[in-house]
C-alpha cells in the first residue's frame, strides 16, 4: 500500500501540470496511466502535430509539450505507474483507497481525475465470437512472441503494428495478413518488406477482407473472412491478432458513484471537486458551463484543484497564496533555492 | 439551415436542421442524437464519429482528405459508404442528407 497525499488518474498534459501545482504547495502525488507512456492524447494521438495555443509557447508538438511538462515537474519526482488502469476506489474513514488492475494500491486523502476522454484501450474485433477467445488465441497485443513459434497466425490491420509483427513473426510462424483496404498505411519500408515477403511466399496477404467469424471449441480452430464483394473464405489458424489502434473508454470511472453527464464529470468551478468529497476532476473529463476542451483550460483547472486537495491533506494548516518568483518555500520545493 | 436525417442502427430516425458550416458530427452532438461519440472533438483522431452515408448521397458529400481512410481502418465495421462525420461540412447542397450510424462506435 502506497501512502501519499494525492493520486492523479491520467498522465495527459493536464494531469502532468497538476503534479507541478500540487508540488508547489507542498503536496506529494503519484500518477497512474493505462498507456505505456506519459502524455495522454498529445503523445498517443498527435506526437508530431503542432499546437499553437499554449500560452507563451508559440508552437510546439504534442511530444514537445509532453517533454517540457515532464521537465517542469522533475523537481517533484512523481512516481508514474504506467500500463495500469485505476479500477476501484473506496472510502475508508477520511482516506480513499485506490486499486489498479495490476494490483497497485494507494491510500490518499484526495484523488484528481485527469482521465481525458477515458483510458486508452485496444480496439477490438466487432465479431461477437472473438470475445470468447480474447486473451487466449485472439490477442490485441503481444507479450510473449515465443507462443507463436511454428504456429499459424492471422494478423488483421494495415498500420505499422500489423506490418511490423507480420514481418517479425514470419521468421518463425506461418503468417496471413488481412487488411480491409487495398493500401497499407504503415511506413514505406515496412510496406515494401511485406510485399517482398509476399512475393517470396513467406506471408499470405488478403486485401479488402474483414473478420467474419471465429470457429472453434476450447481453442480457435479457424476463422472466416469476408471480402468487400461478400465472398467468404475460411482459414485454419492457431492465433488471431488484431491491430486497430487504441480507443478511449471511460470504463471503470462510471462505477465510482460520480455524477456523469454524457462522458464527462460535472464539477464546481471553484475547486473542480465532483459530487464526492475529496475527488476532483480536471481536463477533458470535467464539465461545467462554458467548458472548453483545451489544454490551457486544463492547466487552470489543475491549479485550483490542487489547492482544493490541500485541506484534505493538511486539515490543520492554512494555505497561503504565494508566487513562485518570491516564495522561499516554493523555490525550496522546486530545488532552486541557493 | 440544412435538413439532415440521422438513422440509429435500430432504425430510429432523427431529422434536424443543422446550420451550414457545422459538421455532420456537430449536428448530431448538438442535438443529442445518440450513436455518434466524437471522442476527439473532430480532429480526425478517434473514428468514433463514423457514419454510413446513404448510397445516393455518397458522391455528393466532399471527398475524403488525407488521413480519413486511415482512420476509417480503425472504425467499427466500416464499409464502402463509411465516412467520418466530423469531416463532412454542412452546406445547402446537402439538404436532405441521410446518414446511418453503426451499431456502436468501438
Ligand atoms: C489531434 C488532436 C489535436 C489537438 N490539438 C489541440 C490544440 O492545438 N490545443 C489544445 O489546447 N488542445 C488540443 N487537443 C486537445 C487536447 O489534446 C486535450 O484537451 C488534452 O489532451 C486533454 O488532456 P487531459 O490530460 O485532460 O487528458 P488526456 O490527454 O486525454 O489524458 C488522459 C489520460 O488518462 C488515462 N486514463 C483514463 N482513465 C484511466 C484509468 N481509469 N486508469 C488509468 N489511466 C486512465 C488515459 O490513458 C490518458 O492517457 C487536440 C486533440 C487531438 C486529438
Ligand atoms: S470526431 Fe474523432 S474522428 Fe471525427
Amino acid at each position: 500500500m502506497i501512502k501519499t497525499d494525492t493520486l492523479i488518474i491520467g498522465a495527459g498534459p493536464v494531469g502532468l501540470f497538476c503534479v507541478h501545482q500540487l508540488g508547489i504547495i507542498g503536496l506529494k502525488c503519484e500518477v497512474v496511466d493505462n498507456l505505456d507512456k506519459i502524455g495522454g492524447q498529445c503523445i498517443e494521438l498527435y506526437p508530431d502535430k503542432p499546437i499553437y495555443d499554449i500560452p507563451a509557447v508559440p508552437k510546439c508538438t504534442g511530444e514537445g509539450l509532453t517533454n517540457n511538462l515532464i521537465k517542469q515537474i522533475e523537481p517533484f519526482k512523481p512516481n508514474f505507474y504506467l500500463g495500469e488502469r485505476v479500477q476501484e476506489i473506496k472510502k475508508l474513514k477520511k482516506k480513499w483507497i485506490v486499486k489498479t488492475n495490476k494490483g497497485s494500491e494507494f491510500e490518499v486523502s484526495s484523488i484528481i481525475i485527469a482521465a481525458g476522454v477515458g483510458s486508452f484501450e485496444p480496439r477490438k474485433f466487432p465479431t461477437k465470437d472473438a470475445e470468447k477467445y480474447e486473451g487466449k488465441q485472439v490477442l490485441y497485443s503481444i507479450k510473449d512472441k515465443k507462443i507463436f513459434k511454428n504456429k499459424t497466425v492471422v494478423i488483421f490491420g494495415g498500420g505499422d503494428s500489423a506490418l511490423d509483427w507480420a514481418i517479425e513473426l514470419s521468421n518463425t510462424s506461418k503468417i496471413i495478413l488481412v487488411h480491409r483496404r487495398d493500401e497499407f498505411r504503415g511506413m514505406q519500408a515496412s510496406i515494401d518488406k511485406v510485399n517482398q515477403l509476399k512475393d517470396e511466399g513467406k506471408i499470405d496477404v488478403y486485401k479488402k477482407y474483414q473478420l467474419n467469424s471465429v470457429i472453434g471449441k476450447e481453442k480457435v480452430e479457424s476463422i472466416t473472412i469476408k471480402h468487400d464483394d461478400d465472398t467468404i473464405k475460411e482459414i485454419k489458424t492457431n492465433y488471431v491478432l488484431g491491430f486497430f489502434g487504441l480507443i478511449m473508454q471511460l470504463g471503470p470511472i462510471t462505477e465510482w458513484g460520480l455524477n456523469l453527464d454524457k462522458k464527462t464529470i460535472p464539477v464546481n468551478t471553484e475547486n473542480f471537486e465532483t459530487n464526492k468529497e475529496g475527488i476532483f476532476a480536471i481536463g477533458d473529463i470535467c464539465s461545467y458551463p462554458g467548458k472548453l476542451k483545451l489544454i490551457l483550460s486544463g492547466f487552470h483547472e489543475g491549479a485550483l484543484a490542487a489547492r482544493g486537495c490541500f485541506k484534505y491533506a493538511k486539515p490543520e494548516e492554512k494555505l497561503r497564496f504565494e508566487f513562485t518568483t518570491t516564495s522561499k518555500a516554493a523555490q525550496e520545493r522546486l530545488g532552486v533555492k541557493k | 439551415m440544412t435538413k439532415i436525417t440521422y438513422i440509429e442502427s435500430n432504425n430510429k430516425l432523427h431529422t434536424v436542421d443543422v446550420p451550414n458550416g457545422l459538421t455532420v458530427m456537430e449536428g448530431a452532438v448538438q442535438n443529442n442524437i445518440p450513436g455518434i461519440d466524437a471522442d476527439c472533438g473532430g480532429s480526425m483522431a478517434c473514428a468514433t464519429c463514423h457514419v454510413y452515408v446513404k448510397e445516393e448521397w455518397f458522391d455528393k458529400v466532399s471527398k475524403k482528405e488525407n488521413g480519413e481512410e486511415e482512420m476509417l481502418d480503425m472504425a467499427y465495421e466500416p464499409n464502402k459508404f463509411s465516412r467520418l462525420s466530423c469531416q463532412l461540412i454542412v452546406t445547402d447542397e446537402l439538404d436532405g442528407l441521410i446518414v446511418t450510424m453503426p451499431e456502436k462506435q468501438a
